[in-house]
């Protein structure tokens, strides 16, 4: 296959990637920026023309890729397989394909044994208009997912996209061996407009953006032990997080699954009751928990850094 | 959803050797072009998915005008459309011949 | 069929299983001999971090004990409770282990068993009985992954609309037809005969390892590409350096 460079001009003028968002990066440019120049091999890219076969029904326009790019490459010349969600493309949303190709992926690693893998996820949950197609499908990923990492597989999740990972995304997402997330990034399973929708404004207001992010958002995640890591907003810093995760994950099996029961049973305990993410962080002791939402992501990383590593014998 | 196809002669091949690029992200207001090395030098075709039906004397004047400027012969582009203006697609077909013609690092 | 009337006949001999507000733990003795660890869904009830962490509980404790023998996943649940405690809480990450409890007692040799008897959405479904090896349905059972209401205000289409194009694709509607089609449910079961007969059968037939699921799909015609996809990009990857 002929190298391809499948990228906008305009961000191969920047001179590295050093201070390119992760948040304005669609789906390609974070694959084509993160991974060592020219390593990049497309499986199914979208001169296949593998499109959904679902949305002409709804009048709906479709793209080749369906939405999300998988393929093999290589970071700092160590290889690893990657799927990265558009979450411009209708939210990034599981759709029959778009799921499939994932699933193939993950098959592929399990079967590999050697090669990690890591998703990049911007995703809204399932597509409404082939919703039974896309729920199977995130079914069949975690079914893979946990397959691959019984065979020894290091899977990596990188969370700081527009539609963030939501639905059955957050799902995969716990399945994962480890998390990263932006500030810009969200972790959850209903959404915001869901949850009032269906219990009403004063059980969640989804306009108050200050709820959501302390709610759902990165920082209060990391904090949470919902990932392990936060990083800035930039391609090289969720690029060099991924190396280092991929490096520190435990293997997977019964003493793992144990410990996240443990885990998350003492989670319970400590923090349910508590009626704000502010009471959580201040039940952990972080330092003038109020501010936490304000501060700088770098130096939200040395407060969550100091108040100790996240388990990793866990998740 | 409509489907629209256009060729045109071109003056002159596209510069470049690579066979494949593809820009753009399909959603409200924008498009993307995938665009292939497979006709003869002096050819060009342009392919259209719409969600804007009825919108063809604008899409022909739109390509016109790019073939004119931009000379892609060889070229085939591939469009899928979430509703963009005209000035959002003649950015796009640009983008997307510059891509093509971009050598390899 | 009540939950009582199904547990009697899924376990003609007795059972332990008890309905705790509507989390459901226990055991029961099979027809071919060796016993099925019990945990399910009762009552419609939202599965929320509380309910997801002790049904994930009883699947460790079985896995602890050494149990080889199946477990049972009985479903009639609402979606994934939706509040703001559950998602601050991090929900995401208790729906997946209870997943993961499952998917890893199968792979262990447990096999797991679906049952969907009632009602099951969204995140629920997919913590529960999609994370099963084999998913089986009683008559009437009403699974749905987006309910048209939900559906309706997004696509602003009106759900007669959404009713009119589901006759003609099974990819979107809820039902229990479509998530048949789909290769989600293998098969609905007589509530009639004996439910511990049909599953003895289902637990002596072929249970070879794999997620067939996506194939099922396209035999059935309700997902004509998952499967091919699938493969393709697995072999692409396998072939690739």
């Amino acid at each position: 296959m002929n190298a391809r460079k499948l990228e906008a001009p305009d961000l191969s003028r920047v001179a590295n990637s050093k201070t390119v968002s992760w948040y304005e990066a669609s789906a390609r440019q974070r694959v084509r920026l993160m991974l060592d120049a020219g390593s990049f091999r497309e499986f199914i890219g979208p001169e296949q023309r593998e499109q959904s076969p679902h949305l002409r029904v709804f009048d709906l326009p479709t793209q080749f890729d369906d939405g999300i790019v998988v393929g093999r490459g290589r970071i700092a010349g160590t290889p690893i397989f990657v799927a990265a969600q558009e979450g411009r493309f209708m939210g990034g949303a599981f759709g029959e394909v778009h799921g499939a190709k994932l699933t193939g992926l993950l098959r592929a690693a399990r079967d590999t044994k050697s090669v990690p893998v890591l998703i990049l996820f911007d995703t809204g949950g399932v597509r409404l208009q082939e919703a039974n197609a896309g729920e199977l499908a995130i079914a069949e990923i975690m079914r893979a997912l946990i397959e691959a990492r019984m065979a020894g597989v290091k899977i990596v999740g990188l969370i700081g996209g527009r539609a963030g990972c939501y639905g059955g995304g957050g799902l995969i997402a716990g399945c994962c061996s480890a998390l990263a997330v932006s500030e810009q990034g969200r972790i959850g399973v209903s959404g915001p407009e869901v949850i009032e929708t269906n219990r009403g404004v004063e059980e969640f207001d989804s306009r108050d953006r200050a709820l959501v992010w302390r709610t759902m958002g990165g920082k209060h995640r990391r904090l949470l032990g919902g990932a392990e890591a936060f990083v800035d907003d930039t391609i090289q810093s969720f690029r060099n997080i991924a190396l280092s995760l991929i490096g520190s994950v435990p293997s997977f099996g019964l003493d793992v699954l144990k410990a996240e029961q443990a885990r998350l049973e003492e989670r319970l305990q400590r923090f349910g009751t508590c009626a704000d993410a502010i009471d959580i962080w201040r039940a952990e002791d972080i330092f003038d928990a109020e501010a936490v939402p304000a501060i700088s992501s770098l130096d939200f990383i040395d407060l969550a850094n100091r108040d100790g590593e996240p388990r990793y014998d866990a998740r | 959803m409509e489907t629209l196809s256009y060729r045109h002669k071109a003056q002159e091949r596209a510069a470049g050797s690579k066979s494949l690029a593809i820009i753009g992200v399909v959603a409200s207001g924008n498009l993307e072009v995938l665009v292939e090395r497979s006709l003869p030098d002096t050819e060009c075709q342009v392919d259209i998915n719409t969600a804007a039906e009825g919108f063809g004397a604008v899409w022909e004047a739109v390509i016109a005008d790019f073939v004119e400027r931009r000379s892609p012969g060889g070229l085939r582009l591939s469009v899928n459309d979430g509703g963009a203006r005209p000035d959002t697609v003649a950015l796009r077909l640009a983008q997307a011949v510059r891509l093509i013609e971009e050598e390899d690092r | 069929m009540t939950l009582d009337d199904m547990l009697a006949s899924l376990f003609p001999e007795g059972h332990d299983v008890r309905n705790d507000n509507g989390v459901l733990l226990g055991s029961g003795p099979l027809r071919g001999g060796g016993r099925a660890v019990v945990i399910g869904i009762a009552d419609r009830i939202a599965v929320g971090v509380d309910e997801a962490i002790r049904l994930s509980r009883h699947v460790l404790n079985a896995m602890e004990r050494g149990g080889t023998g199946p477990i049972l996943v009985l479903v009639d649940s609402d979606s994934q409770r939706m509040s703001k405690r559950d998602e601050l809480l991090g929900l995401n990450e208790f729906l997946a282990h209870l997943a993961k409890c499952l998917i890893y007692a199968d792979m262990q040799g447990c096999q797991t068993v679906g049952l969907l008897y009632g009602h099951s959405a969204a995140g629920a479904f997919l913590a529960t009985a999609l994370a099963t090896r084999v998913l089986v349905a009683l008559p009437g059972a009403e699974p749905e992954v987006m309910d048209l209401p939900s559906m309706s205000k997004v696509t602003k289409l009106s759900i007669d609309v959404l009713k009119e194009k589901a006759k003609s694709t099974p990819v979107f509607a809820p039902g229990l037809d479509n998530l048949a089609q789909t290769g989600a449910v293998l098969s609905t079961w007589d509530e009639k005969t004996s439910l511990a007969e049909q599953l003895q059968t289902l637990l002596g037939s072929d249970q070879d390892g794999g997620d067939r699921r996506d194939r099922l799909g396209k035999t059935r015609r309700g997902r004509p590409k998952a499967a091919d996809i699938a493969e393709r990009v697995h072999d692409l990857a396998l072939q690739s350096k």
